[in-house]
Formats: C-alpha cells, sequence, structure tokens
C-alpha cells in the first residue's frame, strides 16, 4: 500500500519537439503533434493505449484526432497543477493513463512588444507599462532592499543557468557561452535590477509527458519515474494587482514565499526534506527567482540566499546543481506554459540517468517548480526514483 | 539641470472600468485616491472589489486617501512593454500612509533617485475623456 495515494502514479514518457526563437513552418497544432509523436516513440505506447488527455484546450481536438475517446481530459494550459491533477485521476481511478501535451509557435509575432502572455491587460497595471519582468523586478528590488541581495548574486545565478543551456545541445542557446557573472552584468538593462541575461528568453517549441499507473509501468521499457509528491501556492491572478512582498493571507505566509505551503507539503507526502533532493530543476524566469526558492523551499535561511547560491554550490558538482537545461534563459521558453512542463520533463531525464550534459551522478530525487513571486504562484513537485 | 521622469502621452493602453471599480476611476477625474473601507469590520480594500478583503463582506464604503505614502519597492524599465511606453519609466509599489499598496508610476523625479523609503504623494494626469490616471511624485 502506498503512503501517498501519488506514489501509485509513474511518469514513464517524456519528450521534447524541436525549440527555436522561431519554428518555421509550425504553428501550436503542428508541433504539439511532433512532441506527441515522440513521447508516444519514447514509452512504445500507440493512442489507444492513452484513455486521459491533459493538453490545454488542444485535449479535446487532440482525443479526436487520436480517436482515443472516450477520455478523461483537462482545459487548463498544462503546467505541474495539471500533472498533479492528471495524477489524481488516474490514483482515483478515472483513468490509468494520460497524455500531458503542450506547444506553441507562432503566437508571439509583434516583437517590438514584449511577449502577448507576459503583458495581460488589467485596469490596475495596464497604463503603468508592466510586463513580467518589471514585475518580477518589484519581488527582487523588496528582497535586496530587505537583506542587501546584490546584483553580482543574481548575476552568478543567470550564468550558472546559462552555462548549462550553453552546453546542451538541445538548447535554443547552445553554444552561446560560455557566460561568467560580468557578462551579464554587462549585459544591457531590462527592469532594474534585471539585466537581458538575467531574464528568460522567449522562443518556440512543445513538449509531451505520459504518466500511467505503477503497475503498468513495469510492462514499459522506459524507467519509471514516481511523483513522491507536489502542490501548488496561489495569492492571486498574474499580473494584475502589485506583486507585494509581504501580501499575505491568515496565517501569514507571504507572496515573497510562495511555494513554501506548497514544498512543506509537498516533503510530508515524500517523507523527504531539501537535503535529500539531488538535482533542483527550478523555474528560472527571472535570476532572483531561484535565491527566492532556496530561501522559500527552506534549503537555507530567510535573507541567505543570495550568499548560499555563490561558491558553486548551483553548479555542475555543486551540492544543488540548478536548471541543468538551461532552463527559460537558454533551454527554451515556449510561451505561456510549454517551459513549465520541461522543469519535469528534465527532472524525469535526470533521474532516468539520461540527460547528455550536466547529468547528476546517480540522481534520485528531484525537485522541479513553476511559477515565481512576480506571478503570485509557485507549484512544486518532488520525483523520485523510488517511493517511501 | 537633471532630467525628471515625465508621465506618459496619450496612446498607451489605458484602464477599463468595471462596475465596481468605476468610483475609483471617477475619483481621479476629480483629484481624489479613493479606497473602499468596509463598514462591517472596518479593514480597507484595494484595488477596489466587490468585497472586502478581510471578511469578505459586500459591505463597502468608498473614502478618501491622503495620497501620501512611501516607495515600498520601484523599478527602473529601460525595455519598454510596447512602442506606446516612453523609457526610462518607473514603477513604484507605494504604500499609502492609511496602510494600503498601489502600484503607479514615479514622476517628476530624477531616474535615480528612487529608493526604498522614498515620501511620495499623488498628482493626478488625464490621458484621455474617461481616464485621468494616479502617478505619484517625490514630496516636495
Amino acid at each position: 500500500m502506498a503512503k501517498h495515494p501519488f506514489h501509485d502514479v509513474a511518469i514513464v514518457g517524456i519528450a521534447n519537439s524541436e525549440q527555436a526563437r522561431i519554428l518555421e513552418g509550425h504553428d501550436s497544432t503542428t508541433i504539439t503533434f511532433q512532441a506527441v509523436h515522440r513521447v508516444l516513440a519514447d514509452t512504445g505506447l500507440s493512442p489507444s493505449d492513452i484513455d486521459g488527455v491533459a493538453a490545454g484546450p488542444f485535449s479535446g481536438p487532440l482525443t479526436y484526432y487520436m480517436r482515443n475517446g472516450p477520455s478523461w481530459r483537462h482545459y487548463m494550459a498544462p503546467s505541474i497543477p495539471t500533472i498533479l491533477d492528471a495524477a489524481s485521476a488516474i490514483a482515483t481511478g478515472q483513468c490509468h493513463t494520460v497524455l500531458v501535451a503542450h506547444g506553441s509557435a507562432g503566437v508571439y509575432t509583434e516583437r517590438a512588444s514584449t511577449a502577448p502572455w507576459t503583458r495581460p491587460a488589467h485596469e490596475f497595471v495596464v497604463a503603468y507599462g508592466m510586463f513580467t519582468a518589471a514585475e518580477f523586478a518589484l519581488i527582487a528590488q523588496r528582497h535586496m532592499h530587505m537583506h542587501g541581495t546584490t546584483p553580482e548574486q543574481l548575476a552568478t545565478v543567470a550564468a550558472t543557468i546559462r552555462n548549462n543551456g550553453h552546453a546542451h545541445p538541445e538548447a535554443v542557446y547552445h553554444g552561446r557561452g560560455p557566460f561568467t557573472p560580468d557578462d551579464i552584468l554587462a549585459s544591457r538593462m531590462v527592469a532594474d535590477p534585471f539585466h537581458l541575461l538575467d531574464c528568460a528568453m522567449t522562443s518556440e517549441g512543445a513538449c509531451a509527458l505520459i504518466l500511467t499507473t505503477r503497475e503498468r509501468a513495469q510492462d514499459l521499457p522506459t524507467k519509471p519515474v514516481y511523483i513522491l509528491g507536489g502542490a501548488c501556492d496561489s495569492f492571486g491572478p498574474s499580473y494584475q494587482h502589485p506583486p507585494a512582498w509581504d501580501l499575505a493571507g491568515p496565517d501569514g505566509q507571504n507572496n515573497g514565499y510562495t511555494g513554501r505551503w506548497a514544498a512543506q507539503k509537498s516533503f510530508a507526502m515524500a517523507e523527504l526534506g531539501p537535503t535529500d533532493v539531488d538535482v533542483c530543476e527550478f523555474y528560472d524566469p527571472f535570476s532572483f527567482e531561484i535565491i527566492r526558492q532556496f530561501e522559500a523551499y527552506g534549503f537555507c535561511e530567510e535573507g541567505e540566499g543570495g550568499e548560499f547560491i555563490m561558491d558553486g554550490r548551483i553548479g555542475p558538482g555543486g551540492q544543488y546543481p540548478v536548471t541543468t537545461d538551461g532552463g527559460t534563459m537558454s533551454f527554451s521558453h515556449g510561451g505561456a506554459a510549454v517551459q513549465q512542463l520541461q522543469r519535469v520533463i528534465r527532472g524525469v531525464e535526470q533521474l532516468r540517468g539520461t540527460c547528455v550534459t550536466s547529468q547528476v551522478p546517480d540522481a534520485q530525487v528531484a525537485m522541479c517548480s513553476n511559477g515565481g513571486a512576480g506571478a503570485l504562484f509557485t507549484d512544486v513537485m518532488l520525483l523520485g526514483t523510488d517511493t517511501p | 539641470m537633471t532630467e525628471l521622469l515625465q508621465p506618459q502621452s496619450p496612446g498607451i493602453p489605458l484602464p477599463v472600468p468595471t462596475l465596481y471599480s468605476q468610483p475609483y476611476w471617477d475619483g481621479c477625474k476629480v483629484g481624489e485616491l479613493r479606497y473602499q473601507r468596509c463598514r462591517d469590520c472596518g479593514a480597507i480594500t484595494m484595488d477596489p472589489a466587490p468585497a472586502c478583503s478581510a471578511c469578505f463582506s459586500t459591505n463597502l464604503d468608498w473614502e478618501v486617501s491622503t495620497g501620501q505614502g512611501e516607495v515600498y519597492s520601484w523599478t527602473t524599465v529601460w525595455r519598454p512593454q510596447t512602442p506606446a511606453f516612453t523609457v526610462p519609466y518607473v514603477a513604484v509599489i507605494v504604500t499609502l500612509d492609511e496602510g494600503f499598496w498601489l502600484l503607479a508610476n514615479l514622476i517628476n523625479c530624477p531616474v535615480d533617485a528612487v529608493h526604498v523609503g522614498m515620501r511620495v504623494k499623488t498628482t493626478f494626469v488625464e490621458l484621455s475623456e474617461e481616464i485621468t490616471l494616479p502617478y505619484f511624485e517625490p514630496v516636495a
């Protein structure tokens, strides 16, 4: 008997489509199909083996195209909450094998403006020129004011992650480095304290995962990776209200540490703590977010994240390697959600031991995350090669 | 003389008021920064909402802020959201003296002078017939 229902669910398939700044000849549908074909090939499954589809608004069309109905479906643009919902649907017997897929191409065309998903219109921010970099900058500046966190510490995070992408042959920015923290600080300022190279890029691409029961996973050719725990924090809609560090609910837990509640629940489900984590596939929309997450999840004390990430701790061979494919800064950032799923895909690759670059030797536990305090939410998942 | 940050020019995207935020925007047109206070529990709700953010009561009144407060966090933006915006511009979250946060742009201030704790007050700029925007400027 599993100690938590998630432990009866395994991720058995993962795939990325090709990723590029612009994918000529593709739209969101065709690039999603490429990822779906690749994930079916990864597992040796066919559409008739799938009885659940979580592909955002594309769930219905995909079920129709695959003729795999009747099928469980999920309509939210897929990211960690979707994977957890799929795992819940499997654990509660609503279906047994779920395809999660998402892709984006041809969406960002108006290049003189920031990407459309970074600037949703809302009456209290629309006239003030807000977009993701400015929203996350307001979080970072507050932390720098409170704790003396420095631009050099932020730049160290960005250089580490960009160097992971520099090495990765499938990263959009493969071969663009290597980078030193000084290179990051020398790039043009976007929204103080974020230089261009402190920020995520924009690109196009798709990815997909397949989840199934522990039992069925034993008959498949891939090494199963188990869901040890996972949960989601939200303080409100992204990019509509002031992204205040101290925004808090009745228990005092604040938006500055969004993700803490989710991490505590995830660690409890997994019967693990931060020191058990071998690889940190943290979401990296902006350099500061990595520092914030180490504090939020309890890897270090509040205010100490800037010091904590120095001296090679988060780089290759360090205690907590982060975002080992190059993340949204260098691997890919396909839109509103593709790159969020890709954090989980990289966590699975690490635990399978199949990373072509930056493989963490004998990785057993991966922590994956989505979101960030500038967006008022953070979702967390713990993956493992085995369950408690 | 150091150049001072200016308000944006007409042509930027403008707010579309809702049923429950209209009194806020009506206040801006007459130079008042309005906020909601709960008649049941006394708490302030901001941004405008259909219910109290402390007790969820819909028994809300409008009051007028002093418009004075201090910078809680800031960012100077050098890459505009769209070409309609002139850079640099400074986005600030201000803690008003009544205790609520408001996000707006800072003007009439040298670009490198902004800092957490800076005392500021509201100033209003008409951008269309329907919309007058609150900005913040340093307290002289």
